[in-house]
């Protein structure tokens, strides 16, 4: 099953200056394998020991999947996922 | 209600039932209206905390200026408790902020300085601790994002007026921004009820994110207590923006922009439950955003303004 994903600056270097790029999978972890195998590098990007890097959100559709089943969080037909950073809100 | 002074006039913000966004009959939303602290904001709760606590144990003292990178709020905020306590404040601003806003901390007494270049709360951040590296005598700095008693002046006013108003809360949103309202209202709220579930609305970081030249520049703060959330939902600046517009239709309150990504996540988990109450804390009022075209717009539309800016 192909989701698409979307990536912001830092990662769009390493897709070729795509924002957003198709994945193969049924889970994220199998999407983001299939994305290092086209673009290696995500990989490393994104995470650090096997875990989603401190810095990196990764957003099924609008939920963090790291209060879903993390790399294990099983993706439907027309899911989104999207690579951001983690940043400060604003009003702060 | 007679007061001693502006400063006990902070908290005890109304709670009030959303008797039209409700989704379903059974669950209930509440909304817990921050707009009503003396300077429109949940960061007087904040400012007040951190001053108290500087100088009760003599971090600050008359002839320091207090000295706090701000988009905003707690800038104001801080103008208003170093005013009403006589202290200088000096904010550190980065340039996309609303006029209202400086205004705002000028007729309250601040200075106010730009980050030069600064699109992001990171880049004021980085220039504030710049300056206090320089000349460390002559400030002091409440930085919120790591000052414990952030989340403390939640803990010990927020959460409690919750659980006061209403016995019973399945479910708590607030925005992340420096992670303090979360905390320290969820700690609370989880130690009387541990099924309570506390959700972070995000804003979408759009365009902001193009500054970032590397994921490391990413910034957790060191004040949000991550094993406190149960779930963290990405909302963007136009879905924010249409839901505080539609806040003002349906319920006539006049809340800021983060208000709208805090209700479109508070019914999004209140369409998950069956019964119960979901409390969504509303950061503030909707003064300090009448110079964009918020209210007059038809947010059916996409439109540029909501680009690049930061809105809470």
């Amino acid at each position: 099953m192909a989701v698409e994903v979307k990536v912001t600056a830092t990662l769009q270097k390493v897709v070729g200056g795509q924002r957003s790029v198709q994945g193969e999978g049924g889970t994220v972890r199998e999407v983001l394998e299939d994305l290092d195998r086209q673009h290696p590098g995500i990989m490393d990007m994104v995470m650090v020991d096997g875990q989603i890097h401190r810095f990196v959100n990764i957003y099924l559709n609008d939920e963090d999947v790291r209060f879903l089943k993390q790399l294990d969080t099983p993706l439907s037909e027309g899911d989104v996922l999207s690579i951001l950073p983690a940043l400060a809100g604003g009003s702060a | 209600m007679l007061c001693e002074s502006i400063l006990d006039t902070i908290g005890n913000t109304p709670l009030v039932k959303l008797r039209h966004l409700s989704p379903k009959p059974g669950v209930n939303v509440y909304a817990k209206l921050e707009g009503h602290n003396p300077t429109g904001s949940v960061k007087d709760r904040i400012a007040l905390y951190m001053v108290n606590d500087a100088e009760k144990r003599g971090l600050l003292t008359p002839d320091r200026t207090i000295l706090e990178p701000t988009s905003g709020n707690t800038g104001i905020s801080l103008a208003m408790v170093a005013r009403a306590k006589g202290y200088h404040l000096l904010c550190v601003l980065p340039d996309n902020v609303t006029p209202e806003r400086e205004a705002l901390l000028r007729a309250f007494g601040a200075d106010v300085v730009y980050a030069k270049n600064a699109t992001s709360t990171n880049d004021a951040i980085y220039k504030a601790q710049q300056m206090l590296a320089e000349e460390p005598e002559i400030y002091y700095m409440p930085y919120q994002y790591g000052n414990e008693n952030n989340p403390r002046a939640h803990y010990e006013t927020t959460g409690p007026e919750i659980a006061r108003d209403i016995g019973r809360v399945d479910a708590f949103v607030a925005g992340l921004g420096t992670g303090g309202t979360l905390t320290g209202t969820g700690r609370f709220l989880k130690e009387h009820n541990p099924d309570v579930k506390v959700v972070a609305a995000v804003p979408h970081p759009g365009d902001l994110v193009q500054g970032l030249r590397a994921l490391e520049e990413g910034f957790i703060p060191p004040v949000l207590d991550e094993s406190v959330l149960d779930g963290r939902i990405v909302v963007d600046s136009r879905t924010s923006f249409a839901m505080t517009k539609e806040l003002m239709d349906k319920e006539a309150i006049f809340a800021g922009i983060s208000a709208g990504a805090v209700i479109r996540v508070a019914l999004k988990v209140a369409e998950r439950l069956d019964e119960g109450n979901v409390v969504a804390l509303l950061a503030d009022g909707g003064w300090k955003y009448l110079s964009t075209s918020l209210w007059s717009m038809d947010w059916g539309q996409p439109h540029a303004e909501v680009q690049g800016k930061i809105w809470w």
